[in-house]
């Protein structure tokens, strides 16, 4: 079968997926638990724990602020210690809930057993509200909350969910792990997203490097019966899990500038949170754990590790369980190495979308830049077909319309530019900023009408 | 071959003499009336086009200076009080006079005061590093020392400091057009009142954190304990959101703030003579044990009051 992947741009950087025969581990609980109230897309949640309370597992200690928004569910027994602002991992002050471990302590009507249940509700309200009160966001990386996205607005209809195992991060394989250990979960995940979206068909597409949990994937598909699943290969080029390329991958569609995945009749989720909707609808179980990949290039093979968290546990404690800061690292980076996020403040809580902790070595440092070039080669790595070299000229010289013409408001911040820089320019860094500025502009234009 | 040079210089003469006519009367017919003031004003100023004023540059400045009929809502900061007579000599009105200001750092989170915490590898831009994360050390508030300012500064009046990694005012050069405040995303650069002399007092510190987690980020943070508030006879220094303010306007230059602050986060500049600070506190204690002592009378006044009346 022809493997699918994107028409523009791209680059191939090393796959590096060192910890991917390593299984997932359960983390043990650690004294405290600080429970982020932002994290997920959206407006910040609202506690509804008061200091003094007592808390179980799976209770809701947060509701929605806003629309996009979602609950946020204790992930341990205890009791409130504190609600306050707390530093996250870029250093800034989020609000937080402290709660002191006691115990292990479900909630009520919450069904732990590990048992699969293949029967899917047949009423879509219920299986919605289900999503939305356990707390289900996407944990691609963006985490917005999923059950906004599974509900299209009135006129448009899917007429394709797709899976997204592609994990084309280099390093990250806690997507590959729970391919692997978790497959029949994460099919009927997609089989309760296709009846919720009008029973459109399913396709999973899996990077060519992860040749088992495609065989995995497709024979429990086969096994399980669901109709209108398939699987499908794709090829190993990054950014292939990126919403819009993917998109154009598996339909050949192209989302417009300015357009939703669903405007071309597209709903695209990561297998994560396939795995969580299945929890949440047929367990009832909220979004407390998720996993998380401890890897790294200055870390030897025996200390690379695929961790089942509860949402909540500071970084610094996941860390020192899988033995400390490795020597050599120079930078420890949460997500992946193209996308994530340099780790300012150890200290801070794993969110919803907390994916891997990466210690990075010396190789990995920032060259000093140059000046460009002009040689273009930003412009072919970008997947989004925009100019970064322009974009970035344009933002020095402060011309928002022109910034706007140019699509900077396009830009997912992938890094392919970066990367493929030779004179190291920091382009993402600059367009990143662009970009903010462009999308202020638009807001405040649709704010008016 | 001559008579081919001959023609084309007579044409092309002609064709000179006659277009100019033609533009001779476009200018006058389609002459656009302006006030004379207005070039007036723009010669007068500075020229340095820095939008210190707050208009896109001097000829934008002159131009609503004109229109206006007085200088309510025009003042060039970079001409100062001077220019500032000349342009209301022009335009025949009267001028308030303007305190001179200055660009102060309000930050004072030296390498040693401010132990960092990270290395930043990214684009040198304090507007990025500030939408990236916190910064490099634990203050959340302080300078971020990427040198924002000094780029926007059109005058080459800030420098960085290399040993305290903190910008530098150069006062002779800084002509307070607010760039560089403007330029600044954690908001630490302020225009103040430049002083007698140059002399000023001002609280170096924008930290808005409680005071234990502010001392823990920097040594020569201000904590908000709220002494210089207390100690303070004129009414200048007020504490909000944890950390200190002091209003120029309001401000007597006693320097007694600046000798009870335990952290060091007020700063006085261009003082002839180093504090004394036993002598200022010294001063401060005695001027307190003759206020009790001047309540204590007066309450055995009272009582005595009470006695006869009673």
């Amino acid at each position: 079968m022809a493997k699918l992947t994107f028409s523009i741009g791209g680059i191939h950087p090393a796959d590096s997926k060192l910890a991917r025969d390593c299984r997932i581990e359960t983390l043990p609980l650690p004294p405290k638990m600080y429970v982020s109230m932002f994290q997920h897309l959206g407006a910040m949640a609202k506690p509804v724990v008061a200091v003094g309370d007592t808390v179980k597992a799976g209770q809701i200690i947060a509701e929605p602020g806003g629309f996009i928004s979602a609950y946020v569910h204790s992930p341990v027994s205890g009791k409130v210690t504190a609600i306050g602002p707390r530093k996250d991992l870029a250093g800034f002050n989020q609000m937080h809930v402290e709660i002191e471990v006691q115990g292990d302590e479900w909630a009520e009507g919450i069904d732990l057993s590990s048992d699969l249940v293949t029967e899917i509700p047949e009423d879509k309200q219920f299986i919605l509200d289900r999503i939305k009160m356990n707390g289900v966001v996407g944990l691609g990386g963006a985490t917005f909350p999923t059950h906004v996205k599974l509900n299209p607005p009135p006129g448009k209809t899917a007429e394709c969910l797709i899976l997204n195992g592609a994990e084309c991060e280099p390093f990250l394989t806690s997507d590959y792990r729970i391919l692997l250990e978790r497959t029949d979960e994460i099919v009927v995940g997609a089989a309760i997203m296709q009846k919720v979206l009008g029973g459109c068909p399913c396709v999973i597409g899996i990077e060519e490097n992860k040749p088992e949990a495609i065989t995995a994937v497709g024979s429990s598909v086969s096994r399980l019966g669901y109709p209108g699943i398939r699987v499908e290969t794709l090829k190993k080029r990054y950014p292939q899990g990126g919403e819009k390329q993917l998109i154009d991958a598996v339909m050949h569609r192209q989302v417009r500038s300015g357009g939703l995945p669903i405007d071309v009749g597209a709903v695209v989720q990561n297998v994560a949170t396939s795995l969580a909707v299945y929890e949440a609808v047929q367990k009832n179980k909220p979004l407390v754990t998720n996993t998380l990949t401890v890897t790294g290039d200055v870390i030897d093979p025996a200390r690379q590790h695929n961790y089942l968290f509860r949402i909540g546990m500071p970084l610094s404690y996941i860390a020192e369980y899988a033995g400390g800061v490795p020597e050599g690292t120079v930078k420890i980076v949460s997500g992946g190495p193209m996308m994530g996020k340099a780790i300012a403040n150890l200290d801070a809580a794993t969110v919803k979308g907390s994916s891997s902790i990466l210690y990075l070595g010396q190789s990995t440092t920032r060259h000093a830049a140059t000046p460009c070039i002009s040689c273009g080669r930003c412009a072919d790595a970008c997947p989004m077909g925009l100019e970064p070299f322009l974009l970035k000229r344009l933002y020095a010289a402060g011309d928002v319309a022109a910034l706007e013409q140019n699509a900077a408001q396009d830009c997912i911040e992938c890094g392919c530019c970066q990367y493929s820089c030779p004179a190291y320019v920091p382009l993402l860094d600059n367009i990143r900023m662009a970009k903010a500025q462009v999308m202020g502009v638009i807001r405040a234009r649709n704010a008016k009408k | 071959m001559t008579n081919t040079i001959i023609w084309t210089v007579a044409i092309l003469t002609v064709l000179g003499l006659v277009l100019s006519l033609v533009l001779f009367w476009v200018a006058r017919k389609f002459r656009v009336e302006e006030d004379p003031r207005i070039d007036d004003i723009e010669k007068t100023l500075p020229g340095a086009n820095c939008g210190g004023c707050g208009f896109a540059g001097c000829r934008a400045f002159a131009d609503a200076a004109v229109k206006a009929g007085n200088l309510d809502a025009n003042y060039c900061p970079v001409g100062g009080n001077e220019v500032m007579k000349k342009v209301a000599d022009i335009l025949g009105c009267a001028v308030k006079e303007t305190a001179p200001m200055v660009a102060v750092v309000r930050c004072n989170g030296t390498c040693e005061a401010r132990p960092r915490v990270n290395v930043y590898e990214g684009a040198m831009s304090c507007k990025v590093k500030a939408s990236l994360y916190g910064g490099d050390t634990l203050c959340l508030f302080g300078c971020l020392g990427c040198g924002d300012c000094v780029s926007a500064c059109s005058f080459g009046a800030l420098s960085m400091d290399p040993a305290t990694g903190l910008p530098v005012v150069d006062e002779s050069k800084c002509t307070a057009c607010g760039k560089c405040a403007a330029a600044c995303p954690k908001h630490i650069i302020e225009l103040r009142a430049k002083g007698p002399r140059g002399m000023r007092e001002y609280v170096s510190c924008v930290n808005k954190d409680k005071g234990p987690a502010a001392r823990k980020a920097c040594a020569s943070a201000c904590i908000g304990c709220g002494l210089c508030e207390k100690t303070c006879t004129h009414g200048a220094i007020s504490v909000a959101d944890n950390v200190a303010y002091i209003d120029f306007n309001k401000c007597k230059l006693c320097r007694e703030c600046e000798a009870v602050c335990p952290t060091g986060a007020i700063h006085g500049v261009n003082f002839p003579k180093p504090l004394d600070k036993d002598a200022v506190k010294k001063r401060i204690a005695d001027r307190k044990a003759k206020a009790a002592e001047a309540a204590k009378a007066a309450a055995e006044q009272e009582a005595k009051k009470e006695v006869t009346n009673g």
